[in-house]
């Protein structure tokens, strides 16, 4: 291809892609795409659907594991659990469309995760919540993005009936223009009606179900998802989809029941680049063509463009592949449940996907152009030569007292009570929640500290497995799987690409460690304002097995007289930590090390006595240190404790995932280093302070409260 | 004793209640769309969205099928419990007086909160003492009772007002802190409390249970008997 042709066809560079990837499909199609097929190829080789940039690095981690029955690839990994049953679970972001619209931003984030379970055959039982906002204190936009964003979440969540029941939410100034929204679902299936997307089958049906096909969310991959975020946002507002939960509820229990009788082949949800990605998806997965007639899809509006229809973002909708003498009994089901249900198009032979409008073909590109064929990029990584984020504003000076230290800690807007935001969500539907927020870490997790991995990409990025598994054995679950997204800034400059390099690293070799798979996860790069990238912001969910449920664990301190021991090799440190934060410290230095193998067999140990109920009560150290572990022990079970730490122990500093707060008859707990005894109204720690739970409670329950 | 429990287009607690009625009886599901209610002893309309309540809660299901079956088995003094979305749906179809409002945070509140029985009598709170507390969770965006002044006066003259939050309980800005209320007949009942959420110890409290074991006290006692 000469140059010249570039000057006269810059159709490509508008849709995001560069001139090398735009010759690359001319030498692939052999020909110039017209326009519709340009607006599929460059949706199917943007970042958020090609994972260009990524895709390399993610080899890297374990994939395998003797729980696993459906791994990366699929809408969503899946695992055993036992008895028949698997658990399919994903986390997935959505945080451009909600830095534009927050409410509708993360209502179809919570929409689309919730599709991706249900489109493997698993009824969504849980969803879980990862955010990110900039300083509320400061800032009135971030107060704004979290109210929206966590009614919107709400919103969803609450209209379709299935429970929120846990999540995070940190707060820093790197996240101001760039908020983050990662929803994590997690269904529960037969293994029998566990499904896979891939097409199969000459001559079999394809069919659309659910929601009209509008011109919402035209381009969200490639305008919203994979370019920095910056002025003139405003005008992309009619990129964000607009979520509907109550056609979603019909639409997933029509699924449901479709794949009980049997009546589908495969199964797949549209989400970002709408029926071009899926259609693709599917026959990529198949190793067949699919022929799809657009005046087959019922449209919201009637003077669509062929293009609009093939990249159009509209929510609530899935496609599946029937046989030819299954469509009227399938056709049935979607009658009764009153979803929509069109056939579109048909299985080929041809490995092309075909499309048609008003008889003519409008576009016809091999499957393997707009999946195989996307370009790889090796990353540039290379250590920043300066510090990438500024120090925060001191909140105290670091010249208080320890108990003031401590209050402020447990009111600071990363440590306060979540319960503002929680009860804005419905936890106990579906009868299957045995403990709610605030009652106990939990037999689903999730974390992902930015500011510790931004100190140290590698080990602040282990360092959310090694929480999330500190979390499960605290209720005595026991790690099966794990899903990630990974959220940094723009990969093309070399520091982020150091960040993502080296935190893949950290997640792999934790994984490895600990023996838990990935087995699905998404990625959100360009998460950059004109002030700078985000910290970079691995977040984990990891899904752990509970023996029984009767069993367990709570985090509160349970009965006057147990002794309270220090469980785990723990040598926090000040770096990264909320205290250092809290004194106008920027997020350097590197994390304390970990010795992974060690952990695990602690965690082991921390499970084992959990489940036996030799531990009453457990709770990870996390941030805020020892002090603030044991305060919220306190205000969890509304008792005091007397407690003395081990000598040169900074009772704030943090190193996460490492060491559990436990308590329990004294028997029960030999061979650990008791540090205490329950009782009394007052959490003392000798030589160091003495408060009194209710002003504990107090300054926790306030922190949020006030911002909200 | 057999109970019915209605599943709307947008019903999610509709498996909650059956379970829940399941631990006291045998429990079916009834589809909206039928008009039929296979010869059940007593209706539950569940807590949801029916019909995603884009409207008005509850304002769409009033009109469904299987509604017109459940007004004439209410008209004839069989038993119908609604709870949640199914407390508003009852007094959109003028079985249960009052109205739900939007709660006066305006949004979404879920929190376990302590009622008091005002009358521990009757099919629905019979196996309660009067003067109670349970503790039941709320979870909803439109649950604030109202009616006029007049008619609040008239519904506690009648003892028509059977549950109440306890002090510093009340989650939405009800009106006399009214939290469950009954037709003049006794025989209907609407409450935003999930008593279906508290059946079981593992999941914190089964106090609610108590409301289906007066159910079926007072089938077995008044009906089947």
């Amino acid at each position: 291809m000469s140059s010249s042709t570039y000057s006269l066809d810059e159709r490509h560079r508008q849709l995001g892609l560069t001139d090398g990837e735009y010759a690359r499909i001319l030498e692939r199609l052999g020909r110039a795409p017209n326009d519709v097929e340009l607006a599929m190829l460059s949706l199917m080789w943007s970042e958020h659907c090609g994972y260009k940039h990524s895709r390399r690095l993610l080899r890297r981690l374990p994939k395998e594991g003797r729980h696993v029955l459906m791994g990366p690839g699929e809408n969503a990994g899946a695992v055993d659990v036992g008895g028949g049953l698997a658990v399919a679970f994903k986390v997935e972001s959505h945080n451009h469309p909600s830095a534009v619209e927050p409410f509708q931003g993360a209502a179809t984030g919570v929409g689309g995760i919730l599709r991706d379970v249900f489109a493997v055959g698993a009824r969504p039982v849980a969803v879980l919540d990862s955010l990110r906002f900039g300083e509320p204190s400061s800032s009135q936009r971030s107060r704004y993005l979290l109210d929206q964003a966590v009614a919107g979440i709400g919103h969803y969540g609450n209209s379709i009936g299935v429970p929120t029941v846990g999540g995070e939410i940190y707060f820093e100034s790197s996240y101001e223009q760039n908020c983050l929204v990662n929803a994590m679902c997690l269904g529960l299936a037969p293994h029998a009606r566990l499904i896979r997307s891939a097409a199969a089958g000459a001559g079999n049906v394809v069919v659309l179900l659910g929601a009209l096909t509008g011109r919402d969310g035209i381009g969200g991959a490639s305008v919203l998802a994979s370019a920095e975020l910056g002025e003139g946002d405003e005008a992309k507002r009619p990129s964000v989809q607009i979520g509907d939960p109550f056609t979603e509820k019909k639409l997933l229990e029509c699924c449901l029941e479709l794949l009980d009788r049997e009546l589908l082949v495969s199964l797949q949800d549209l989400g970002a680049a709408g029926l071009t990605s899926a259609a693709s998806e599917m026959a990529s997965g198949g190793g067949v063509g699919l022929t799809i007639d657009l005046c087959q899809i019922p449209l919201r509006e009637a003077d669509m463009e062929p293009f609009e229809i093939m990249v159009s973002e509209s929510q609530e909708r899935m496609l599946c592949v029937a046989r030819p003498e299954s469509v009227g009994a399938l056709l049935d089901v979607c009658e009764r449940w009153e979803v929509l249900a069109t056939t579109i198009g048909c299985v080929t032979d041809s490995g092309s996907l075909q499309v048609l409008h008003r008889g003519n073909v409008v576009a016809d590109v091999p499957v393997s152009v707009l999946i195989d064929d996307c370009p790889l990029y090796d990353l540039q990584p290379e250590p920043p030569s300066s510090d990438l984020y500024s120090s925060p504003g001191a909140v105290i000076s670091g010249n208080e007292p320890p108990a003031d230290t401590l209050l402020a800690l447990l009111g600071s807007a990363n440590v306060a009570s979540r319960r503002p935001v929680f009860e804005q969500y419905d936890p106990i539907v579906q009868s299957r929640t045995v403990r709610r927020p605030d009652e106990a870490d939990a037999a689903v997790s999730i974390a992902g500290n930015g500011r510790r991995v931004a100190c140290d990409p590698r080990r602040g990025a282990a360092e959310a497995v090694y929480e999330c598994s500190a979390n499960l054995a605290c209720v005595g679950a026991e790690p099966l799987g794990l899903t990630n997204c990974l959220n940094f800034g723009n990969p093309e400059k070399p520091h982020v690409a150091w960040q993502l390099t080296e935190a893949v690293e950290g997640l792999a070799q934790a994984c490895e460690a600990f023996g838990v798979p990935v087995v699905g996860g998404n990625v959100s790069l360009y998460n950059e304002a004109p002030t700078g990238p985000i910290f970079p912001t691995p977040v984990v969910g990891m899904v752990g097995k509970l023996p029984s449920a009767a069993r367990a664990g709570r985090m509160g301190f349970a009965r006057v007289g147990d002794a309270i021991a220090l469980v785990g090799p723990f040598e926090p440190s000040s770096v990264g930590s909320e205290l250092a934060k809290l004194r106008g410290q920027a997020p350097v230095g590197e994390l304390p090390a970990a010795d992974a193998g060690a952990l695990r067999v602690v965690h082991e140990a921390v499970r084992a006595r959990v489940r036996s109920g030799a531990f009453r009560s457990a709770h990870d150290i996390a941030e805020g240190g020892v002090a603030v572990a044991l305060a919220e022990c306190c205000i969890a079970g509304g008792l005091g404790a007397s407690v003395r730490l081990p000598r040169g122990l900074d009772p704030f500093g943090e190193a996460p995932g490492r060491a559990f707060i436990v308590s329990g008859p004294a028997e029960g707990l030999a061979g650990f280093v008791v540090i205490g005894e329950v009782g009394g109204e007052e959490l003392r720690i000798e030589d160091l302070l003495e408060l009194a739970v209710s002003e504990l409670r107090e300054a926790r329950d306030g922190g949020l409260a006030e911002l909200v | 004793m057999k109970f019915g429990i209605v599943r709307f287009p947008g019903s999610c607690d509709d498996v909650d209640a059956l379970q829940a009625a399941t631990r006291v009886g045998d429990a079916v599901l009834l589809w909206h769309a039928d008009h039929d209610l296979q010869g059940v002893d007593a209706v539950i309309v569940p807590g949801g969205f029916s019909y995603g309540d884009y409207l008005r809660a509850g304002a769409i299901a009033r009109f469904a099928p299987v509604m017109v079956q459940v007004e004439e088995f209410a008209r004839a003094g069989g038993l119908v419990l609604g709870i949640c979305n199914g407390f508003q749906v009852l007094c959109e179809a003028g079985l249960l007086p009052g109205a739900l409002l939007p709660n006066l945070s305006l949004k979404f509140l879920f929190r376990q909160v302590e009622l008091e029985v005002v009358r521990g009598v009757g099919p629905f709170t019979g196996a309660c003492e009067t003067g109670e507390r349970l503790s039941i969770p709320v979870k909803h965006t439109t649950g604030r009772f109202y009616a006029p002044d007049h008619e609040l006066d008239r519904l506690e003259a009648n003892g028509q007002v059977m549950l109440r939050y306890t002090r510093g309980n009340n989650p939405n800005g009800s009106l006399r802190d009214i939290a469950g209320v009954c037709s003049e007949f006794r025989n209907v009942f609407g409450l935003m409390p999930h008593p279906e959420h508290a059946v079981d110890p593992l999941r914190g409290s089964v106090d609610g249970l108590k409301i289906f074991e007066s159910m079926r006290a007072h089938v077995e006692q008044h009906v089947l008997a």
